[in-house]
């Protein structure tokens, strides 16, 4: 699929291919049992994203123009990046172990404490808005950034003409 | 789009069906899986599926721009200030333990203002770079 989108000079395609993929892995984190980030890659990666695709397009052209030479270097640059981060997987523990240091950290606290402590039965809930709270709100206030600035980049054009319209 | 009849009924059918499971993600995400976040996407999803189908002019008819920028910092503001209201009853900046006499209660309560005000932010913003992406073209004919 990747090098489908890599190769298709056609960007409606390159975006749907894109959505889909966004929906295969949500299929993946629902196999990896964590539902919530499930969620949140079907809502905001196949569904969002692909109407914000789809918008540029309508505004620029969805023929990609062919490359005038043959770039190697990113190529390169992806390849040893990929190989690296495959490198770097051998050494990790192996999924659901017990032992991993991610599992003995603040885990079990959380699994353990948080009915008590908070009450939610939805532990991600608890960690999220409740033990991570500073995160999220951080989190939140990255959203407002990039809200306002969108509104700055793109909105700004439609206050200065309404504005030479009243002048 | 204005033409499709079979989109045109078929979005109307769904569209309060969407914004309701949208208030059931944010309101149910203490028990079930979801939360702020993904409702605010949802939600939003609601009104750009409306925009899509009855046009740009439509839409902001039922959701004014002015209005959808006030809520992205309404919602923040909101998470902000649970946070101060843990300061002001006496305890550390985002405890919800004290917002109520239990503190079990305080943190669901807690839990759901500030996944309310994550919602809220969530989807305005999206509503809103969805206006400022879908209104660029017109504007410039």
């Amino acid at each position: 699929m990747a090098l489908a989108i890599v190769r298709l000079r056609h960007l409606f395609a390159v975006v749907m291919l894109s959505g889909i993929y966004s929906l295969l892995s949500a299929g993946i984190f629902v196999q990896l049992d964590a539902v919530d980030v499930a969620f949140t890659e079907a809502a905001v990666g196949a569904g969002i994203t692909t109407i914000l695709m789809l918008g540029t397009l309508a505004l620029t052209t969805d023929i990609e123009r062919p490359p005038v030479q043959r770039q190697w270097l990113p190529l390169v640059v992806v390849l040893a990046t990929g190989a690296a981060l495959i490198y770097g997987t051998l050494d990790l523990p192996l999924l659901g172990d017990p032992n991993a240091p991610a599992n003995l950290h603040v885990a079990p606290r959380y699994i353990e404490e948080s009915g008590q402590e908070v009450g939610v039965p939805n532990i991600v809930t608890s960690v999220l808005a409740s033990y991570r709270g500073y995160d999220t709100l951080g989190e939140v206030t990255v959203i407002f950034t990039a809200g306002v600035g969108v509104l700055v980049l793109l909105g700004g054009t439609r206050r200065r003409r309404q504005g030479k319209d009243r002048t | 789009m204005r033409h499709h009849l079979v989109l045109r009924v078929v979005a109307k059918l769904l569209i309060p069906f969407i914004l309701v499971f949208a208030l059931y993600v944010q309101f149910h995400g203490d028990y079930g899986p979801g939360g702020g976040f993904q409702a605010g996407v949802i939600f939003a999803a609601g009104f750009i599926l409306y925009g899509l189908i009855f046009g740009l002019d439509q839409v902001k008819k039922v959701a004014p721009p002015v209005l959808i920028e006030i809520l992205i910092a309404a919602g923040l503001l909101l998470y902000a200030a649970v946070g101060v209201a843990g300061i002001l009853l006496g305890s550390t900046y985002l405890d919800y333990d004290v917002l109520r006499q239990d503190p079990v209660a305080g943190q669901h309560l807690g839990i759901l203002l500030i996944e309310f005000g994550v919602g809220t932010t969530v989807a305005a913003v999206m509503i809103t770079i969805f206006y400022n992406f879908a209104g660029r073209g017109r504007e410039d004919r």
